[in-house]
């Protein structure tokens, strides 16, 4: 598929542009902190993050390969960028497509960002994670666009017989002092054959489109219903499956016991067995149904009699895995010393992903070829691995990537274009795999449980040591970069369930993720990852908002300890001037210190992540302790450059819901080896009623910074804000969440799909 | 098995189906509209909502034979040709969306509540349960009330 989906086809684009990437853009990052602060003693070993981060690897690794990223200019002027990324709503096309805008002068309208197909070329430059899409396309893409727009330029000139600097441009029609005017799309064939010129990006005092508000490229497609998601897809002859999935995580079929009968059930196609399998990482197994509706093949995945064998954890309980993980914790250096240390034990459950979208992919495999169509983070690795699976050479299979419902780290695997592979393949039909939303919580890929254990300790007045040790089910990284090589190199030695290379993965993104913003002296974070054969997958700033929750928590506590108020001691431990500057606004903003009616309180956090700064203040209404609410929440963060301001916004809320979601209401509840939890009323990520009515996003101007990540760096200053606000309205120390009492329900029985609620 | 007519959109349709069979899955495998979206099939994330006589339903919950003779309005239906819908337009003015999935079920639960009042309270607002886990809540919320004030 070489022209994108949803857009005219039969366009000439004639005028397409590989740029030489101006390769070493990771300066940003390198400029020396200043840690000039008198009392505090500043941290040791000082903090890699601050140098190198997770974005900039991929931003380094992104970079060889930026000269096959495509931007061409049609006939019809309509400028098009073949994004080799996922938009999952995190807005990174808009952003993008913003840039394009800027640099070569045209309408935002005209500008059209497509989902490459999975290019393996491209090697590592078709991961869509680590906050790093925007920090990827920042160096490189006004560079690409500002030299197309030379080159249109410099063909109208060379036919008016003017010198290029006499003309400008405006809305893609370039224009010259005596009133001739010649559209881009009438220039673009000319404008092919001129060779490359020099040309340099705007100077950011001469923007017009970044850093305004922009709505959404997609906006009124999906407001009109016409934005079309993988299930959406017109894919000739795809028949709807669904997959009914074992009674525990990992478990087996043993036997299908009334298969004929299932397969005569009205509008059911085929039933398939799905066995144990798959290149990199294994495949989900279960009992896939092909129906001429998704209605008819969930009745018949209800109706299978079905043998269910044990998973890889029968009998793991929350409980019992908690148990496990503070075993394996690796013990504090420091001793406890009474009244001059700050401790404490933090659990935090199992989360699942939840996008709206479930995971869902449609797969046409043949004897000779395959493709597929999936919102996919990793599209070339999951193209790779799919070839191996049906025993096809690689260039025999395409991949299209869909805009997906929702992504947040779930959609770095591609479980459901494995299943869909193997059904297409044994029923020689497309098939459109769609899990229940129920298995799709219990069984596909979950953030780790994990347990943290911290100690701060006081000594002369002063914050000498701070260590936290930090025992997680372990993380699965075997996508790699996104490509075969990477992925491989995580899954060695094969079949094993914790992996050498995995864990290499895994401790790379903990050391190059996890950081503080506090001068704390001598400080340590470790994690232990714990062995258990589980899906597990990052999940939106992955160690990150744990971590720092948890810091924040025991940062106000220490505060407590040495009698100083929260915002007073942060300002005085803060590394950084820019942490300072955000949470110095955001006290000012959300009147730190005002009085609160009784049962409320306020609570703050800062946090840096991805090059971006940020604090929240929140107030808390727990008159109910068991039942708390954000009130109220303000938000200030600085991003270096920002882009687009709506999106920045956007992202900031979807990091608050996460906080309060995380923090007060929402965990799973693993029982004999499996979540009870199978849908959003037992599973409660954020409504309506739990968004706080009052949300104020402060954005810090550009004055020069480096660009920042976005999509994860929003939720752990709220996470902080909202657990600090219930310790000092409630007088209770948030130590195992959600901190809110979890309703009762009736779990669907275990290896069963609920009924439909007709 | 039964044949059911209603209007969806209004177009005349007319599908063979059990009569237990979801509308949902009449809308989205039988009729190929697929603006209603399936989010957990247990009238719990209500992406599917529709309207049913202007009323809001969540269609995964609906039996094809209860809106036999009846009106369906989806996301589709919604404007009047190129002429968007008050809360359409409110959804583009304040940039609402972020993925989109549940987008469809979020407008026609707040067209929904603004054929029932032109005035929405916060505690209304507060009752639609429409799961969006990217959590615009805050500009849907914005939305509905601007909205408000441009209803014919």
């Amino acid at each position: 598929m070489n022209e994108p989906r949803g857009f005219s086809t039969g366009r000439r684009k004639l005028l397409t542009y590989a740029v030489s990437s101006p390769v070493m853009t990771i300066a940003a990052g390198l400029a020396v902190p200043s840690n000039a602060h008198a009392v505090p003693l500043p941290l040791m070993p000082a903090d890699t993050v601050d140098y190198y981060d997770v974005g900039d690897s991929i931003v380094q690794f992104s970079a060889p390969t930026m000269p096959l990223v495509k931007l061409s200019v049609g006939t019809d002027g309509k400028v098009t960028l073949e994004m080799p990324r996922l938009e999952n709503g995190q807005g990174i096309a808009t952003a993008l497509g913003m840039m394009i805008a800027e640099e070569m002068d045209v309408a935002l309208s005209d500008v059209v960002v497509s989902s490459a197909d999975a290019q393996p070329q491209l090697l590592y430059n078709q991961i869509t994670g680590g906050s790093s899409s925007v920090r990827c396309f920042d160096p490189v893409l006004p560079v690409m666009a500002a030299a197309a727009r030379a080159r249109l330029v410099a063909h109208a000139a060379q036919q008016w017989g003017l010198p290029p600097s006499t003309l400008r441009v405006e809305a893609g029609v370039v224009i010259a002092p005596d009133g001739r005017s010649a559209t881009y799309g009438s220039l673009t064939v000319g404008a092919a054959t001129l060779p490359l010129p020099n040309a340099l990006p705007k100077h950011p005092s001469q923007y017009n489109v970044i850093g305004k508000f922009t709505p959404r490229l997609d906006a009124r497609d999906i407001v009109t219903g016409r934005k079309k998601f993988t299930m959406d897809q017109a894919v000739p002859n795809a028949k709807p499956t669904m997959l009914r999935m074992p009674s525990q995580i990992r478990g087996k079929v043993v036997s299908v016991n009334n298969l004929a009968a299932v397969k005569a059930m009205p509008g059911v196609i085929d039933v398939v067995v799905v066995p144990p399998g798959g290149a990199i990482v294994p495949r989900q197994v279960g009992v896939a149904v092909m129906a001429e509706t998704f209605g008819q093949a969930w009745d018949a995945c209800r109706a299978l009699d079905i043998t269910w064998g044990d998973g890889t954890n029968k009998g793991q309980s929350n409980a019992s895995i908690f148990a496990a993980l503070k075993a394996a914790n690796l013990p504090l250096a420091l001793p406890p010393l009474g009244a001059l240390t700050v401790d404490g034990e933090f659990e935090f459950p199992a989360a699942t992903h939840c996008p709206l979208e479930v995971e869902c992919a449609i797969v046409d495999a043949r004897a000779d070829r395959a493709e597929i169509w999936a919102g996919m983070q990793t599209p070339i690795v999951a193209l790779q691995a799919t070839a191996a699976d049906l025993g096809l050479p690689e260039s025999k299979v395409k991949a299209h990537v869909i805009p997906s419902g929702g992504a947040f780290g779930r959609r770095l695997f591609w479980d459901p274009v494995q299943v869909a592979a193997y059904v297409s393949k044994a029923t020689g039909r497309v098939c459109k795999l769609m899990y229940h939303r129920s298995d799709d919580i219990r069984h596909t890929r979950l953030r780790p449980p994990q347990v943290h254990k911290v100690r701060a300790t006081l000594l002369l007045g002063s914050v000498v040591s701070y260590e936290q040790r930090i025992a997680a089910i372990r993380l699965d990284a075997r996508h790699g970069y996104g490509e075969k090589f990477t992925a491989i190199t995580g899954a060695l030695p094969e079949g094993t369930p914790q992996a050498l290379g995995n864990l290499g993965y895994e401790q790379f993104f903990f050391k190059t993720m996890v950081s503080s913003p506090y001068n704390y002296g001598v400080s340590t974070k470790v994690l232990t990852p714990v062995t258990f054969d589980w899906n597990t997958v990052s999940y939106r700033s992955v160690h990150i908002q744990p971590a720092r929750l948890a810091e924040e928590i025991i940062t106000d506590e220490i505060a407590k300890k040495m009698g100083k108020d929260p915002v007073a001691f942060r300002m005085e431990y803060l590394r950084l001037p820019r942490a300072r500057a955000v949470l110095q606004r955001v006290a000012a903003a959300a009147q730190w210190g005002k009085a609160m009616p009784v049962g409320f309180a306020q609570g703050v956090g800062v946090h840096m992540e991805s090059r971006a700064f940020t604090a929240c203040v929140v107030e808390l209404d727990a008159r109910d302790p068991a039942h708390c609410k954000v009130a109220r929440a303000t938000i200030v963060i600085d991003v270096g450059k920002p882009i687009n301001p709506s999106g920045i916004e956007q992202q900031c809320h979807g990091g608050l819901a996460e906080a309060v979601s995380l923090v007060l209401n929402a965990g799973l509840t693993i029982k004999d080896g499996l979540p009870q939890e199978g849908s959003y009323s037992q599973y409660h990520w954020a409504r309506m009623k739990d968004f706080p009515k009052n949300v104020e996003v402060i954005l810090m101007p550009n004055v020069g910074d480096p660009i920042a990540g976005m999509g994860e760096p929003g939720m752990a200053a709220p996470s902080g804000a909202i657990a600090n606000a219930y310790a000092r309205a409630t007088g209770i120390k948030p130590r195992k969440f959600p901190l809110n009492a979890q309703a009762p329900f009736v779990a669907t029985p275990p290896g069963q799909l609920p009924a439909p609620t007709l | 098995m039964p044949a059911y007519s209603f209007t969806v959109n209004g177009n005349a349709v007319t599908v063979n189906a059990p009569a237990d069979m979801a509308l949902l899955w009449v809308l989205r495998d039988k009729l190929g509209i697929t603006g209603p979206k399936y989010g957990c099939g247990v009238n719990a994330c209500k992406a599917c909502t529709c309207l049913v006589d202007g009323h809001a339903v969540t269609t995964c919950s609906t039996k094809v034979s209860a809106v036999q003779g009846k009106e369906v309005t989806t996301i589709e239906g919604l404007a009047n040709g190129d002429t968007l819908h008050p809360v359409q337009q409110a959804w583009l003015e304040l940039d609402v969306a972020q993925c989109g999935f549940c987008q469809p079920g979020q407008i026609m639960a707040a067209v929904d509540l603004l054929n029932r009042t032109r005035n929405p309270t916060d505690a209304e607002i507060d009752a639609i349960e429409n799961v969006c886990r990217c959590a615009t809540y805050g500009r849907i919320r914005a939305a509905i009330k601007a909205a408000a004030e441009n209803m014919p």
